[in-house]
C-alpha cells in the first residue's frame, strides 16, 4: 500500500468509511418511499439493460463485415404495441403506487400533534404549541405523528429532511402541511431546499429526535412560560382585538367562540369553512372575509402583526369556545387604563384551559 | 477502404470543392450580416452559439470547482449564486433552445424538403438579430453584476428580494424568446408550403417531422414565458400584485405560468435532437426507420403532451392533491412516446449494415444517456418519491442527462454528420471517436454520482453543503475536467478541418436525404433545378440504383 499517494489513500479510505448510497431510514414513510424508489430503480434497470443488449446485440450481429447488405424492414405493429403497452403498464403501477404513498404523506392523521413552522430568509422558526420556539432546529419525540403547518415570511422555502423523505415548500401568504412520525432516536439534517437568495446553502439546521421521556424533558427545560394560545390572548387584548369580537349583544364584529371548524355564512353569500388558513386570511384581509350581518369595518392587519403573532392568534381562536375569558379581559382592559399592564394579569391565572384546548385541537 | 465503413470520398488528389457555393458566391462581412440565406444564417447561428456554450460551460466549470470542498470558499455564496443563475440562463436559452433548430434546422430543412430557402428569409435573419440582442444583453447583466435568482426566476425572491440584474435578464430572455417564436413561424410556414413536388407529409425525413413539432411547441408557448415575465417586471417596477399574496395575489400563479412555458421548453430542446438521431440511424444501419410513422407521431404526441404536464413541477408547492394525480398521469403519458423512438432507434439497427463513424457514435451514446434521463424522469414523475427527490442533485442529474447526454450528444452527432455537407470537407475520423468517447466517459463520471447525491438528500444550488457528501462531489468535480475535454477537442478539430480537411464530395455518408444528393457546401439556391421526390424517406434501394445508374453513364 505504501505505492499509493497519501493523498489517494486517505480519499479511498474516506470513500470508504463514508460511502452511502441511501440516507437512514428515520420515519414510518422513509420504508415505504424506499420500497417504490427500489421498485421503480429495478424496473429502469432492466429496461436499461434491455436497451443496452439490444444496441450491442444488433451491433455485433449486424455490423457491416458480418451482414454486408441491409434487409428493409417497414416496421411490425405487434413489437410497436409490445414496447407502447408494457411500459404503459409498468408506468401505471409507478403513478398509482407513487400517489398513495403521495397522498399519505401530505395527509395527516387527526391525532398529529401540530408544530408551526415559519421560513424567513435564512432561518427556520418552529413553534411548538407550548409556546417553546427554537430556530433551525426542531426537537420531536419518537412515536407521535407530527404535523408541520408550514408557512413562508417573505420567499418561498422548502422544509427538507432527507432522512424522513418528507418535504414541503413554505410559501408565503398560505400554510401548507406534511406529516412524518419518527422511528429512530438520532440528530438528522434539515435543509431548505428551495432557493431562497444569498444565503440559501445556509438555512439549515439540525432535526432531533428523542425518546418520549427525553422530550417532555426538552419541553420542560425550553419553555418560554407561555403556550401559543396564551400568547395569542395576550395579542388578542393589545391589538384590541376583544374590542369588537367579545361575544356582547351590541358588538361590532361577531363573536369567535367555537368558530374554528364551523361552517361560516359571509357577506357575499358564500359558505365558508374557518380552518387555520381562513382564519389567518381574515385577520389580514378582513375586507374579502365579511360576516353576514357585520359590516366591513375591520382594519387590517397586515404588516402589524408578525407571521408568528398571526399564528398564536390563530391558536388562540382555536381554543376559544366561550366568550367569558374575553370580556373579562375587557373588563380588566377597562379597568387598567395602562395598556402594558393588562397581558400578565389576563393569561397568568389560567394556563391550564389553554393548555388543555391545544392538547384537544 | 476497410469494408466495416460507409465513408465514400472522392479521389483526394483530383477532388476540389466547388468553385461556387453559398460561401463563396458574395464575400465581406456585410455580405454575411445581411444575408438572407438560411445556410449563412445557420453559421451565424453555430457561431454564436459555439460563444455562448463556452461560457456557459466556463462558469459550469466554475460550479464544479465551488463544490469541491464542503466549504464556500472558492466564491461568497452571492458570487455562487451568480455563477449557476448566469449556467442556467445561458445554457438554457442561448444554447439548448436554438442549438438543433437554428443550427442544424435552419441549414437543413429547407434542402431537405426541396425548397430554395426558408419561407419568410428576413424573418429568419431578424431572429438571429434577437438573438443576439438577447445575448449582448446577457453579457451586459453579467458585466453588470449578474442576476442571482436562478434561472427559474421564483417570485417573490425576483420580484421583491434581490437587487440583482433581474429587469435586464429578463428582458434578454423575453428578446431571445421572440427569436425562437420567429424560427418556429418560419418553420411552420416552411414545412407547410414549400415541400417541393411529390414530397408529402410521409415523405419528409424524422427530422423535419421532429423540428416541425418543436415548432409548435415555440410558437404555442413561448408567448407565456414572455407574459410571465413582463408580470414579474411590472410586479418588481410598479408593484401591480399579480404574485405578491399581501396584495392578493398569488405566486404560485407565477410558477404556473413560467413552467407552461418551460415544461414544453424541455421538449423544444430534445425533440430536433431526437430528429438528429433517426438521420443517423438510419444512414450508418443502411436501414429505413423502424416504424417510421410512428417515430414521426411520437414526435407530435410529445409536442402535445408535454403542454400538459407543467404541474408535475410543483408536486410539493401546495397545489391540491387531486390534481396531482392529473399531471402525474399526463407524465406518465408522455414519458410512452420517449420509450416508443428509443425502441425503434434499436430496431432500426435489426438486420442493417452497420458501420460506427463518429455520428453513430455519439447516437448510442445519446440513446444509453438519454434513456437514463427519461427513466429518472419517471422517478420524478411519480409523486410519491418526487417528494424526496425533487430540489436535489437528483433533479440536477436527471435534466443534464437529457439537456446533456441527450440534446447536446445529438448536437454534437449531427454537427460530425452534417459538417462535411455544410463546409465541404471531413473532419479527422480517430480523433472526433477519442472525443466522443470521452465526452461519454467524462459525461457519466460527472453526473451519476449526482443521483446518489441527490437521494442521500444534498439540495441543489447549495454553495457549501455536509463534509459527508464531499467524495461524491469530488468525483463529479473530476468527471466535469474529463468531459470539458469532450467538448474541447471538438471545436479545434473542426477549426483545423475547415483548412485541412479531406475533401468530402456530395455524399460521404451514402445518405438518402435530399440534402446528401446535392454539393458539399450547397449552392446559395441550393438546388440547380426544382427537385421531385419519387421515393419514400430512407430508401436505401433508389440510392444504390441512382448510384449504379451515375456510375454508368459516366463510364
Amino acid at each position: 500500500m505504501d505505492h499509493i499517494s497519501p493523498v489517494l489513500w486517505q480519499f479511498l479510505v474516506k470513500w470508504m468509511t463514508n460511502f452511502a448510497l441511501f440516507p437512514p431510514e428515520a420515519s414510518k414513510i422513509a420504508p415505504q418511499m424506499d420500497a417504490l424508489y427500489f421498485f421503480i430503480t429495478l424496473v429502469s434497470l432492466v429496461g436499461l439493460t434491455l436497451v443496452v443488449l439490444l444496441l450491442v446485440g444488433f451491433s455485433i450481429l449486424y455490423s457491416k463485415k458480418r451482414h454486408p447488405v441491409a434487409v428493409q424492414i417497414e416496421g411490425s405493429t405487434i413489437l410497436e404495441a409490445t414496447w407502447t403497452i408494457i411500459p404503459l403498464g409498468l408506468f401505471l403501477i409507478m403513478f398509482v403506487w407513487g400517489s398513495l404513498i403521495y397522498f399519505r404523506v401530505y395527509t395527516p392523521p387527526a391525532n398529529a400533534m401540530n408544530i408551526y413552522v415559519v421560513g424567513k430568509q435564512w432561518m427556520w422558526k418552529a413553534e411548538h404549541p407550548g409556546g417553546q420556539h427554537e430556530i433551525n432546529s426542531l426537537h420531536i419525540p419518537t412515536g407521535q405523528p407530527i404535523q408541520l403547518t408550514l408557512i413562508s415570511q417573505d420567499v418561498f422555502h422548502s422544509f427538507s429532511i432527507p432522512a424522513f423523505r418528507v418535504k414541503r415548500e413554505a410559501i408565503p401568504g398560505r400554510y401548507t402541511s406534511v406529516w412524518f412520525e419518527a422511528t429512530q432516536v438520532g440528530t438528522y439534517h434539515l435543509f431548505c431546499t428551495q432557493y431562497c437568495g444569498t444565503e440559501h446553502s445556509h438555512m439549515i439546521g439540525d432535526i432531533v429526535v428523542l425518546s418520549p421521556e427525553d422530550y417532555k424533558k426538552w419541553l420542560t427545560e425550553s419553555t418560554s412560560g407561555m403556550s401559543l394560545a396564551q400568547n395569542g390572548e395576550r395579542l388578542f387584548a393589545s391589538l384590541s382585538c376583544n374590542a369588537c369580537h367579545n361575544g356582547r349583544p351590541d358588538a361590532r364584529g361577531p363573536s369567535l367562540a367555537n368558530v374554528y371548524n364551523s361552517k361560516l355564512r359571509l357577506s357575499n353569500g358564500q359558505e365558508q369553512f374557518a380552518d387555520e388558513a381562513y382564519l389567518r386570511d381574515a385577520i389580514l384581509n378582513p375586507s374579502e372575509h365579511i360576516t353576514q350581518g357585520y359590516a366591513p369595518i375591520m382594519p387590517t392587519y397586515q404588516g402589524q402583526v408578525s407571521e408568528d403573532g398571526v399564528i398564536s392568534l390563530v391558536e388562540y381562536i382555536k381554543t376559544l369556545n366561550s366568550n367569558y375569558r374575553v370580556e373579562q379581559t375587557l373588563n380588566t382592559t377597562d379597568l387598567l387604563p395602562e395598556s402594558e399592564g393588562k397581558a400578565t394579569p389576563a393569561s397568568a391565572p389560567k394556563p391550564a384551559p389553554a393548555a388543555k384546548g391545544t392538547v384537544t385541537q | 477502404m476497410s469494408s466495416a465503413t460507409i465513408v465514400s470520398l472522392p479521389d483526394q488528389s483530383t477532388a476540389r470543392i466547388p468553385k461556387d457555393n453559398f460561401i463563396t458566391r458574395e464575400n465581406g462581412i456585410l455580405s454575411w450580416l445581411l444575408t438572407g440565406d438560411h445556410k449563412r444564417i445557420a453559421i451565424l447561428y453555430l457561431i454564436s452559439i459555439t460563444f455562448f456554450f463556452a461560457i456557459g460551460g466556463a462558469l459550469a466549470g466554475l460550479i464544479r470547482l465551488e463544490l469541491l470542498t464542503p466549504q464556500s470558499d472558492l466564491m461568497a455564496t452571492d458570487t455562487y449564486n451568480k455563477v449557476f443563475t448566469m449556467h442556467g440562463v445561458v445554457m438554457i436559452f442561448l444554447f439548448l433552445v436554438p442549438s438543433v433548430p437554428a443550427t442544424l434546422g435552419n441549414f437543413l430543412i429547407p434542402i431537405m424538403i426541396g425548397a430554395k430557402d426558408l419561407a419568410l428569409p428576413k424573418v429568419n435573419l431578424l431572429s438571429w438579430y434577437l438573438y443576439m440582442a438577447g445575448g449582448i444583453l446577457v453579457l451586459y447583466t453579467m458585466i453588470t453584476g449578474g442576476v442571482d435568482t436562478g434561472w427559474t426566476f421564483t417570485t417573490p425572491l425576483s420580484t421583491h428580494y434581490v437587487n440583482t440584474n433581474v429587469l435586464s435578464t429578463g428582458l434578454a430572455i423575453f428578446i431571445a424568446g421572440f427569436s425562437s417564436i420567429f424560427t418556429g413561424l418560419n418553420f411552420i410556414v416552411t414545412i407547410h408550403k414549400m415541400r417541393a413536388p411529390g414530397m408529402t407529409w410521409f415523405r419528409m425525413p424524422l427530422f423535419v417531422w421532429a423540428n416541425y413539432a418543436a415548432s409548435i411547441l415555440m410558437v404555442l408557448g413561448t408567448p407565456v414565458l414572455a407574459i410571465a415575465i413582463v408580470l414579474v417586471a411590472l410586479e418588481r417596477t410598479v408593484g401591480i400584485g399579480v404574485f405578491d399574496p399581501a396584495k392578493g395575489g398569488d405566486p404560485l400563479l407565477f410558477q404556473h405560468l413560467f413552467w407552461f412555458y418551460s415544461h414544453p421548453a424541455v421538449y423544444i430542446m430534445i425533440l430536433p435532437g431526437m430528429g438528429v438521431i433517426s438521420e443517423v440511424i438510419s444512414t450508418f444501419s443502411r436501414k429505413r426507420v423502424f416504424g417510421y410513422t410512428a417515430v414521426a407521431f411520437s414526435s407530435v404526441a410529445i409536442a402535445i403532451f408535454g403542454f400538459f404536464v407543467w404541474e408535475h413541477h410543483m408536486f410539493i408547492m401546495g397545489v391540491s392533491n387531486y390534481s396531482t394525480l392529473v399531471f402525474s398521469l399526463l407524465t406518465m403519458l408522455v414519458a410512452v412516446p420517449s420509450a416508443i423512438k428509443i425502441f425503434n432507434w434499436a430496431f432500426t439497427l435489426y438486420k442493417g449494415s452497420i458501420t460506427f463513424e463518429t455520428p453513430m457514435l455519439y447516437a448510442f451514446g445519446f440513446m444509453g444517456l438519454f434513456t437514463i434521463g427519461g427513466l429518472t424522469g419517471v422517478f420524478l414523475g411519480t409523486t410519491g418519491t418526487d417528494i424526496h427527490l425533487t430540489e436535489t442533485y437528483f433533479i440536477v442529474a436527471h435534466f443534464h442527462y437529457v439537456m446533456v447526454g441527450g440534446m447536446l450528444m445529438a448536437f454534437l452527432g449531427g454537427l460530425h454528420f452534417w459538417w462535411p455537407k455544410m463546409t465541404g470537407r471531413m473532419y479527422p475520423e480517430s480523433l472526433s471517436k477519442i472525443a466522443a468517447v470521452t465526452a461519454f466517459i467524462g459525461f457519466n463520471v460527472t453526473f451519476m454520482p449526482q443521483f446518489i447525491l441527490g437521494y442521500l438528500g444534498m439540495p441543489r444550488r447549495y454553495a457549501a453543503y455536509p463534509p459527508e457528501f464531499q467524495v461524491l462531489n469530488v468525483l463529479s468535480t473530476a468527471g466535469a475536467t474529463v468531459l470539458g475535454m469532450g467538448f474541447l477537442l471538438p471545436v479545434l478539430y473542426f477549426a483545423w478541418s475547415l483548412k485541412y480537411g479531406a475533401i468530402a464530395g456530395n455524399n460521404p455518408w451514402q445518405a438518402t436525404g435530399l440534402e446528401w444528393q446535392v454539393q458539399s457546401p450547397p449552392l446559395t439556391e441550393n438546388f440547380t433545378q426544382l427537385p421531385i421526390m419519387d421515393h419514400e424517406a430512407y430508401d436505401y434501394e433508389w440510392l444504390a440504383k441512382r448510384e449504379a445508374d451515375t456510375a454508368t453513364t459516366t463510364v
